[in-house]
C-alpha cells in the first residue's frame, strides 16, 4: 500500500483546493493518469498519479485545502498481490524522470477494470473533468450520453470533443476566461521576486545567423498541409534542449543549497495567456524529441495552457525555460530564472540585418539570444559557451 | 460559398483565437495581427482551421496575403471559386 501525495506544483504553491476526483476506491490506474484536479494560483491543474495500481481509499473530501504533501489517496500497488507484503515506500514528489522507459510498475497479467458505469456517480453527476464539463455545457451536451475513457470512465475534455465531432456548430458566445488571472499575477509576482531576491542572476547575449533556419523552413513547409508546419519557435527550443544536455550546469535545480543537475532534459515553454497570465509549462524530454512530434507537443500544450488545462507534471518537471517574445516584439529579452531552476534562454524577434557571410556583406536573419543564470551554479565562461552551442546547432535545421 | 459565409466563417475562426475581442469593432483593413495580439502560433492555428473548415490549404508563400479581414476574406473567396469553376 502506497499513499499518494498532493505534488508540489511549483515553488510558491504551498496549498491547492481539491476541487474533482476523477477516481474512486476499487478503480484501476496506471502512472501518468489524470486522478483529481485542484486549483491554484495557477488555476486548475490536473493532477496525475506517479503510481500504478488500484485506489484503495480516498482521504480527502472534495474543496479541501491540501498543503503539498498531503496523503490524497492510498493505492494498493500491483505488486502486493497479498497483503503483508512489504509496502513500497512513498515515491519522491518531484521524480527525477529518466528517458522514457517501459512503466517501472508493470504486472504480468493485469485485472480487468471494473465495468465502466454510464451512470452518473454518487453524487448524481457524470464524472467528469472541469474541462470537459466546461466544453459539454459550452454546446450543451449532457454528460450522461458521453462515454468515458478516463479512469473508471471519467470524461475527459478529449471524450467530449469526439462526441462532438465535425458537425457542430462552435457556440455564439464567447468562451469566458475562467482563469482568474489576478490569483495567476499573485504567484508570478511571488515567484519572480523571490527569483530576484535569491538568485545572483547573470547575462549573456549573442547574435545568431537563422538564415540556414529559415530556409530549410520554407522547404519543409511548402510541401506541408498547415497541420503539419514547423515553426522556428520548435527549432529554437530542440536547439536549446540538446545544448542543455550538453552543459548539464544549465539543466536542474538548486535546493537546499546545492545544485541538482537533472537526469532529463525538460525544457519550460513559456507562453503568454490572453488577458495577461503567464505560464512555462514542460515540454518533457525536449533534447529527444523529432521537430514534427516536438512541434505537436507545443502546439497542443500551447492550446491546453491558453484554456487552463496543465497538468501537474508540466507544472513541476521544468529543468530549464525557454521563452520568447515572438514576431512583433523586441530584439533581445532578459529573463528572470523561475526558481528552482537555474537558467532561462531568452528569444528575440528576427530582424533582417546586413552581415558579413564569407567577406561580403549581405541581407541575413538575425536573432539574438539571451542567458540568465545562476551564478552560485555557473560562470560566463561556461554560459559563453552554452549559449554558442545553441548558435551553432541552429546552423544546420536538418540536423536537428 | 457565399462573401457572408466566408467571412462569417472566418470571424467564427478569429473569435476562436481571440475570444474577448468583439470583431465588429476592428477595421477590416487593419492588421490582424496588431489589432487582434495574434502570433505565429495564433495564425498557423488559424490557416488550419480554415484549411479543416473550407478545405482550403494556404501556402506559407500566401501569408502576407492574409494581414487583414478584407484580405482574408478575399483570398478565401478567389481561392474557392476557382476551385469550383
Amino acid at each position: 500500500m502506497v499513499e499518494f501525495r498532493m505534488p508540489s506544483l511549483g515553488p510558491d504553491m504551498e496549498a491547492g483546493t481539491l476541487v474533482e476526483w476523477l477516481v474512486k476506491p476499487g478503480d484501476w490506474v496506471k502512472r501518468g493518469d489524470i486522478v483529481a484536479v485542484v486549483e491554484t494560483q495557477k488555476g486548475a491543474i490536473e493532477i496525475e498519479i506517479y503510481q500504478s495500481g488500484q485506489i484503495e481509499q480516498i482521504l480527502i473530501d472534495l474543496d479541501s485545502k491540501v498543503p503539498v504533501g498531503t496523503p490524497l489517496a492510498r493505492i494498493r500497488t500491483e505488486l502486493e498481490a497479498k497483503p503483508g507484503a512489504a509496502a513500497a515506500a512513498p515515491p519522491p514528489i518531484t521524480p527525477a524522470a529518466p528517458p522514457p522507459v517501459p512503466s517501472l510498475v508493470r504486472a504480468p497479467v493485469r485485472p480487468p477494470p471494473p465495468p465502466i458505469a454510464a451512470a452518473p456517480g454518487a453524487a448524481g453527476r457524470a464524472r467528469a473533468s472541469p474541462a470537459a464539463r466546461r466544453l459539454a455545457e459550452a454546446h450543451g451536451i449532457d454528460l450522461s450520453t458521453v462515454t468515458g475513457s478516463g479512469p473508471a470512465g471519467a470524461i475527459t475534455y478529449a471524450d467530449v470533443e469526439r462526441h462532438l465531432g465535425e458537425a457542430v456548430a462552435p457556440p455564439e458566445r464567447k468562451r469566458a476566461l475562467w482563469l482568474d488571472l489576478d490569483a495567476m499575477r499573485t504567484a508570478i509576482a511571488a515567484a519572480m521576486a523571490r527569483s530576484k531576491r535569491e538568485i545572483p542572476h547573470y547575462y549573456l547575449e549573442h547574435q545568431v545567423d537563422v538564415t540556414a533556419c529559415e530556409q530549410w523552413l520554407t522547404q519543409k513547409n511548402a510541401t506541408r498541409p498547415p497541420d503539419s508546419r514547423l515553426l522556428i519557435g520548435a527549432l529554437a527550443i530542440k536547439a536549446a534542449g540538446l545544448g542543455a544536455r550538453r552543459f548539464p550546469a544549465f539543466n536542474g535545480f538548486f535546493r537546499d543549497n546545492k545544485f541538482e543537475p537533472a537526469q532529463a532534459v525538460h525544457v519550460g515553454v513559456a507562453i503568454a495567456i490572453r488577458g495577461g497570465g503567464l505560464a512555462a509549462p514542460a515540454l518533457h524530454d525536449a533534447d529527444q524529441l523529432s521537430l514534427d512530434e516536438l512541434m505537436s507537443r507545443m502546439r497542443d500544450l500551447v492550446q491546453r495552457t491558453r484554456s487552463g488545462r496543465i497538468r501537474s507534471s508540466e507544472i513541476s518537471d521544468p529543468t530549464i525555460t525557454v521563452s520568447s517574445l515572438g514576431e512583433r516584439g523586441v530584439e533581445a529579452l532578459y529573463g528572470i530564472i523561475y526558481p528552482p531552476q537555474v537558467a532561462i534562454v531568452g528569444i528575440g524577434k528576427v530582424v533582417t540585418r546586413p552581415w558579413v557571410v564569407d567577406g561580403a556583406i549581405g541581407p541575413r536573419s538575425i536573432v539574438t539570444l539571451t542567458l540568465s543564470a545562476d551564478h552560485r551554479v555557473s560562470d560566463g565562461h561556461a554560459g559563453a559557451l552554452f549559449l554558442a552551442e545553441i548558435g551553432r546547432l541552429l546552423q544546420e535545421p536538418g540536423k536537428l | 460559398m457565399s462573401d457572408i459565409d466566408i467571412r462569417t466563417a472566418v470571424q467564427e475562426e478569429l473569435n476562436n483565437i481571440a475570444p474577448e475581442i468583439d470583431l465588429a469593432t476592428v477595421d477590416p483593413a487593419a492588421d490582424l495581427r496588431e489589432a487582434l495580439d495574434i502570433d505565429s502560433m495564433d495564425f498557423l492555428n488559424f490557416i488550419t482551421a480554415i484549411h479543416h473548415r473550407l478545405s482550403v490549404d494556404v501556402p506559407e508563400l500566401d501569408y502576407p496575403k492574409l494581414i487583414t479581414l478584407d484580405g482574408v476574406v478575399k483570398y478565401l473567396e478567389a481561392k474557392l471559386k476557382s476551385s469550383t469553376s
